[in-house]
């Protein structure tokens, strides 16, 4: 474990929230304080036993409005290792698609006594609105084009592990930073502890005003990448391309495609990380993502269950009357 | 309406043409105003209202509301709107107009805005002729612009042949797409499908040069932007026949207020950034807007308890027209006599109907206003048919105390401390 950078308080002031609906809002010793408390969870995840029952007896509804497989695992892996009973609410068979209102499925998750409720929702703003008319903790796991902290989270884990501190460490984010929650929450929590975000992607592609979220904002690929010690590629997502952002998807990785040979830009030991899943040979060839010195990927996956479990864990305490907590 | 006595309201304030407010009395007969001035006085078999030194003004005229709510017209003052096409079944056949031009009588008169195009789909141009013998007023786009500059075109020559105006909604719908919020720093926080302001000005050079090729009166319901307004400013130095409105939401507020997701200020237009809520004050100052409406579309919750982009557009805007109107008097940026040109004479101009002041022969529409009453604006208590206001909880001053429709008193309100 890393040396504490950030100092927090004991108890429940250490992370005064009801809920995990978005990285801002969060002070950077909360965050740092989440982090901390995931790395007894990697820990106990690297062992033969990965199961710890401090949830038993607790129901963990994963409401889904929106496919997802690894999200839906990683969240169903972390609470059922912590010993909850884990309910999977599937959208393509409930009554959302009767015409169900998002509100009254809330209220009607709510009426089942949930202990946790986990919700991913195609349209941004749509987990708030449910976390406020639910009693139990709301945690987002992606909600439209706003927020995925569980994400940002697991992928600060991640770099921590191989770079221990963030303070003017250089991080390159590349993609569709438009239509990415994921882009979103990582500037939020990156930025706050302390590293410097860089953001590349073409004009149609890179929301306005985005250099007002403190990062610097660049158009050539070659130039976000100079000296980057982290450059986190996102997937060029094509279900969200209405109209035409890009031209193709190859013409799309003739600027923007992560090869070796561009990585070579970045400092020797730059990590590659990528939130998954991946296009291969279109944002990220095979050869980088596969790097065995390099690649962060697969730890991003492994990093995910374990900062899962510190969330459903931390949030729970307060239901579970832990002292400090309740 | 003969048969009701004459009317004679003293003891006020008469808000007359010339700009000038003046102490006085003001009698209608016949539905009519047939006297004006500090001389008048009631005569007997009279009904008298007795203004206790109250404004005596035309009642409002609001241009571009998306539902005829009577309850929430009444509170506001307004005696006529001009009902958007936008319905459930648009307004773009004779018979709906006809229908339409009826429902709110007798004290209330709604003048229906005929749909431009077939379904407001923007593609062929609906009855404008006969929509305008069924009582058809002007024609709009709805909340929608024309994309296809060709049917833009027809439209305007069509319609200036009538001398009917076009009201257009001013957002270029290639850029705005599926956008629900100005692109900047908010939208880009919560992660809002947004379009660049310029969207505005971009719809409104267009339809600036086709009305003039037409030769056309064009009135864009809403100019939010100072890129818009400038355009606005130059077609109107130019002689062009083009006016312009914008709502109190766009003056009162900025993109922040969509924060948290409020979706109670989800509007279209989507509201802009600060320095452009600066500029619609300053067009309204100098003349560049004509005038303010409320855009009145109340929404209940199953429209707007939603997520931002899956919410509808509009807000309840009926009862706080002519507080946050005053907001501008207070604050100097015009004079009183200006906010009920904005309110009610300018409108009642472009739709053509002999009311919206106190002239002689004008329809006996009056409000008796304290310009100055507090109150506070209450989305829950609101008289509307819902309480959607981006206004909640805001204390605001202006009150209509009471409110006749061609010399018949609608609602005389005690007066409570």
């Amino acid at each position: 474990m890393t040396a504490p950078e950030y100092i927090y308080p004991e108890g429940r002031a250490a992370f005064p929230h009801d809920g995990l609906v978005g990285i801002a809002g969060l002070a950077p010793h909360e965050i740092w304080f989440l982090l901390d408390e995931a790395e007894q969870w990697v820990e106990l995840n690297r062992g033969a036993q990965k199961r710890r029952d401090l949830l038993s007896g607790l129901t963990i509804i994963n409401a889904f409005f929106e496919n997802s497989t690894r999200t839906l695992l990683s969240f169903e892996i972390a609470g059922k290792r912590l010993g909850a009973d884990v309910v999977n609410m599937a959208v393509a068979t409930s009554s959302v698609k009767k015409g169900e209102t998002l509100i009254d499925t809330a209220m009607t998750l709510n009426a089942m006594r949930a202990d946790a409720i986990v919700i991913r929702h195609q349209s941004s703003g749509a987990v708030q609105l449910i976390a406020d008319k639910v009693d139990c903790p709301v945690l987002n796991a992606g909600d439209g084009q706003h927020e995925h902290p569980t994400q940002a989270l697991l992928d600060a884990l991640t770099i921590r592990h191989a770079k221990r501190a963030f303070n003017g460490l250089r991080v390159t984010i590349c993609g569709d930073i438009l239509h990415s929650r994921v882009a979103r929450s990582n500037i939020l929590s990156l930025t706050s502890l302390g590293a410097n975000v860089r953001v590349c992607a073409p004009p149609a592609l890179m929301p306005a005003d985005i250099e007002r979220m403190n990062v610097t904002v660049f158009h050539d690929f070659e130039g976000a990448l100079k000296g980057a010690d982290v450059v986190m590629m996102l997937r060029l997502q094509m279900e969200r391309m209405e109209g035409q952002f890009i031209p193709s998807p190859r013409e799309y990785r003739h600027l923007y495609g992560l090869s070796q040979e561009r990585l070579t830009l970045a400092e020797p030991d730059a990590l590659v990380m990528h939130p998954g899943p991946m296009n291969r040979g279109i944002e990220i060839e095979s050869n980088v993502a596969d790097m065995i010195d390099r690649s962060q990927i697969t730890t991003q996956v492994e990093m995910g269950v374990a900062m899962r479990m510190a969330c459903l864990e931390v949030l729970t305490r307060k239901g579970r009357k832990v002292e400090g907590w309740a | 309406m003969s048969q009701h006595a004459p009317l004679t309201i003293v003891n006020g304030r008469l808000v007359l043409p010339d700009g000038t407010i003046t102490p006085g009395a003001l009698r209608s007969q016949g539905g009519f105003i047939t006297a004006l001035g500090a001389e008048v006085s009631a005569q007997d078999g009279d009904t008298v209202h007795d203004a206790r030194g109250a404004l005596i003004a035309p009642g409002l005229v609001d241009l571009g509301v998306f539902e005829i709510d009577k309850p929430a017209f009444h509170f506001g003052g307004i005696t006529r709107a001009a009902l958007m096409p936008d319905q459930s079944t648009p307004l773009d056949i004779p018979s709906r107009v006809r229908f339409a031009a009826q429902s709110g009588k007798p004290d209330f008169w709604v003048h229906p805005l005929g749909a431009a195009t077939r379904g407001l789909a923007g593609e062929s141009l609906a009855e404008v002729a006969l929509m305008r013998e069924a009582g058809a007023r002007a024609v709009a786009t709805g909340r929608r612009w024309i994309g296809d500059s060709g049917t833009m075109l027809r439209l305007l020559q069509y319609c200036a042949m009538l001398d009917l105006p076009v009201i257009t909604h001013a957002e270029d719908a290639g850029i705005t797409g599926k956008a629900v919020a100005t692109s900047g720093e908010m939208a880009t926080r919560l992660g809002l499908p947004s379009a660049p302001a310029e969207a505005e000005a971009l719809a409104i050079a267009r339809d600036v040069a086709l009305a003039e090729l037409a030769g056309a009166r064009i009135h864009f319901r809403n100019v939010t932007t100072r890129a818009g307004l400038d355009l606005v400013r130059g077609a109107k130095a130019r002689g062009l026949r083009v006016t312009a409105g914008v709502s109190p939401a766009y003056f009162m507020l900025s993109d922040l207020a969509v924060a948290e997701f409020r979706t109670f200020a989800h509007l279209s237009p989507p509201l802009r950034c600060e320095e452009d809520r600066k500029a619609v004050i300053a067009a309204i100052a100098d003349g560049t807007i004509d005038v303010v409406a409320s855009g009145h579309d109340p929404r209940g919750a199953e429209d707007k308890r939603l997520p931002f982009a899956d919410s509808a557009p509009g807000m309840a805007g009926a009862e706080t027209l002519l507080p946050l109107t005053m907001n501008l008097v207070r604050d100097g940026v015009i004079a009183l006599s200006r906010a009920f040109e904005l309110l009610a004479a300018n409108p009642a101009a472009i739709l053509g109907v002999n009311a919206g002041t106190l002239a002689l022969g004008a329809e006996a529409d009056i409000a008796v206003i304290d310009p100055d009453r507090p109150w506070i604006v209450d989305s829950l208590k609101m008289a509307a048919s819902a309480g959607n206001t981006p206004f909640d909880k805001q204390p605001v001053q202006g009150r209509v105390l009471a409110l006749f429709k061609g010399g018949i008193t609608i609602k005389t309100k005690r007066v409570t401390a």
